[in-house]
């Protein structure tokens, strides 16, 4: 049985060549490409996403592990039936019509793309008909909102309206954050969740979708 | 236009180094002069929950009534004696640049009463927002963005503004790449670079306006900048040590709106407002616990040290057993105005400063970075070259020094991971070339047209360079 711990450890590292050393020689072994990634790429993912929620790792540091475990990724890809990797849903991400800001957006759409989802951002200032249109288009599983102004937070409302009011809301599960947001908030205009930061955003996530495997299609 | 330079500190001496007093005072017709001798509470707010739009103006115009009429009654009643307003203009008040218009307006009205009926000063600063980013955004410096900004400046320094002020984004977007990957000459690129090239041709139009409409340039602010790494740095996503490096490279980018003639105060959040006053003799305006409604902060005294206008960032208009918050945090910034002043007043002005720095600095590099002393001994650097990049550069170079000195002797703490940061840091920025032109065309090359399109800028690595 193939030894994980060095390849996982690279992947914490955010050490690129060696992922590329210990995916070749996992692949030289004849191990079994979707075990390399589960056990060994996302293996340490895993652990790097665990150190991240306790403040024992940097954003950063986690990109680049993110990074290294793509680097992975490119190696065993031509070796899966298909050569295509699926992912644990995706995810619309944007700031809300009237507001501008990117950051806290980014930062969550990036851990979320870090944890296997597929992340599709849009940007800032998006209308709900923006949003709708990008549901349809990407078999979007989540809608991620945000907005940090009082004046802006109610957009998220009317997004959702219009979720409602072109029958998706069934098909969607919407999560809401920003700085003037609370659980309250996402319980009075009917969202799904309210994550505080990047960290619970990805946990929000991983429990509305039931934490689904990453596949080979 | 102006075209300043400040190759010497207006302060060499830490003696004379102080809040309440600045080199360049600025003079208003009211007679309320900034960095006179006196510390003014400076009070910012914003609306509660509500959309603004068309149908509801009439309601976004009255509770902005309420607000002004709260924070003015009861700095009567406290004989401040003198308050300014900040009005950071929310979006589509700067979308709609008639919004904005409306706001001052309102806003200046009841100013206006509390001065003819109880003989209140009072000053407004207005804050337009810099809308220019966006799928839509066509250009910096021509198109609807750029047209809705000017416009906005105009507009409202023609219904009664005292003070104009942004918080300009130019080069934002590579910023905050920086900022996630704790990439050091990228954030060099953007400040030194990007930013403040961009800080020269808008200030250019601020000052412009400011001189047709007899209003006074302000200043500028790395809101975008610096603060992301700020509230990075305190959730634990980033070092603070790169967000102390971070702020001091903004003050090069900040201090851009004063070579082209901005006069100050400088914007509350602009923490690195207190390099700007070393270098230029400005005033500024610091925030530090009373912003604590906004956003936490390490620096919640030391900011305080040198502050001609003492601030509360921003909040929101909502019931607090005190009463409106804004009312409430005009009493605090009154109060806290009135302790600086009165020990002024009693020739311990200095032994308040050195209170204030000593409370805070030892506890995060983003504080020590704010102490008088650390402040002149980094500016003096700073000054000494010739470019904005250079002096990027500079200011990134000598604050890692300065950090690893000040833990050395045991002045600041930093833990292990901080400061192999510092290391980090030390050697990303040793990859820069002294080259600005090579470096600017290394940058370009390297990134991508979302986060920078030379073209929507006119940008030319040459002339960058020069």
């Amino acid at each position: 049985m193939f030894d994980f711990t060095k390849l996982s450890n690279a992947v914490i590292e955010g050490d690129n060549e060696q992922v590329q050393v210990y995916v070749k020689e996992a692949i030289d072994a004849k191990v079994d490409p979707l075990t390399i990634i589960n056990e060994g790429l996302i293996g340490g993912m895993n652990v790097v996403g665990q150190r991240f929620k306790v403040n024992d790792m940097f954003v950063p540091e986690v990109l680049m592990s993110a990074r290294s475990m793509n680097a992975g990724i490119e190696l065993v890809k031509p070796l899966l039936a298909g050569g295509e990797m699926s992912n644990k849903g995706t995810v619309i991400i944007g700031t809300v019509k009237g507001d501008l800001h990117d950051i806290g957006k980014s930062l969550v759409g990036m851990m979320l793309e870090c944890s296997g989802f597929k992340v599709i951002d849009l940007g800032v200032d998006i209308s709900p008909e923006e949003f709708m249109a990008a549901i349809k288009e990407n078999d979007g599983k989540i809608l991620a909102l945000s907005a940090l102004l009082t004046t802006t937070m109610l957009s998220m409302k009317s997004t959702i309206d219009v979720c409602v009011e072109q029958g998706m809301r069934d098909k969607v599960k919407v999560i809401i954050g920003g700085a003037p947001i609370s659980q309250e908030f996402s319980d009075q205009i009917g969202a799904d969740g309210y994550a505080g930061d990047a960290a619970a955003a990805v946990e929000l996530v991983t429990k509305l979708l039931n934490d689904n495997e990453m596949v080979a299609r | 236009m102006a075209n300043l330079q400040f190759t010497e500190l207006a302060y060499t001496n830490l003696d004379e180094f102080i809040y309440g007093q600045a080199k360049k005072p600025v003079v208003c017709s009211n007679g309320m002069v900034i960095g006179g001798g006196t510390v003014y509470p400076e009070v910012n707010l914003t609306l509660p929950t509500m959309l603004i739009s068309e149908e509801t103006m009439p309601k976004v115009l009255a509770q902005y009534e309420e607000m002004i009429h709260g924070i003015c009654s009861k700095a009567h009643e406290l004989l401040s004696p003198g308050i300014i307003i900040e009005i950071e203009l929310l979006p589509p008040c700067t979308f709609n640049p008639q919004w904005g218009i409306d706001v001052t307006k309102v806003v200046k009205g009841v100013m206006n009463e509390y001065y003819t009926k109880f003989g209140l000063k009072s000053l407004l600063r207005m804050t337009v927002v810099d809308v220019r980013e966006g799928k839509t955004l066509a250009h910096m410096y021509k198109g609807e963005h750029w047209d809705n900004v000017i416009n906005t400046f105009r507009g409202c320094a023609e219904a009664g503004a005292d003070f104009l002020a942004i918080e300009s984004i130019g080069g934002k977007h590579l910023h905050d790449e920086a900022v996630m990957n704790c990439d050091l000459p990228r954030a060099l690129f953007s400040l030194g670079v990007v930013g403040c090239r961009d800080m020269a041709i808008l200030w250019d139009e601020i000052v412009k306006i400011a001189a047709e409409t007899n209003c006074i340039p302000s200043g500028d602010t790395a809101c975008g900048f610096a603060n992301t790494s700020m509230v990075m740095a305190h959730k634990n996503f980033i070092p603070k040590v790169f967000a102390a490096i971070d702020r001091v490279m903004c003050a090069v980018r900040t201090l851009v709106a004063v070579e082209r003639g901005a006069q100050g105060p400088d914007k509350d959040c602009g923490y690195e407002g207190v390099y700007l006053k070393a270098i230029t003799g400005t005033p500024i305006s610091m925030e530090g616990r009373t912003a604590a409604c906004a956003h936490s902060s390490s620096v919640g005294n030391i900011s305080a040290c040198l502050a001609d206008c003492w601030s509360n960032e921003s909040v929101e208009n909502v019931r607090l057993l005190g009463g409106m918050a804004p009312t409430v945090y005009i009493e605090q910034l009154i109060y806290d105005c009135r302790i600086m002043n009165v020990a002024a007043s009693r020739g311990s002005a200095f032994e308040m400063r050195d209170i204030l720095s000593e409370s805070d600095r030892m506890f995060d590099p983003q504080a020590y970075i704010l102490d008088p002393a650390v402040v002149l001994r980094i500016s003096q650097e700073i000054v000494k070259g010739k470019t904005h990049f250079e002096r990027t550069k500079i200011a990134a170079a000598t604050t890692i020094k300065e950090l690893r000195s000040a833990f050395q002797d045991g002045r600041v703490q930093l833990d292990a991971k901080e400061l192999k940061y510092l290391d980090i840091f030390e050697k990303q920025l040793k990859s820069v070339p002294d080259d600005e032109a090579e470096f600017t065309q290394f940058m370009i090359k390297n990134s991508t047209l979302d986060k920078f399109d030379p073209e929507k800028y006119d940008f030319n690595v040459e002339s960058a360079a020069k």
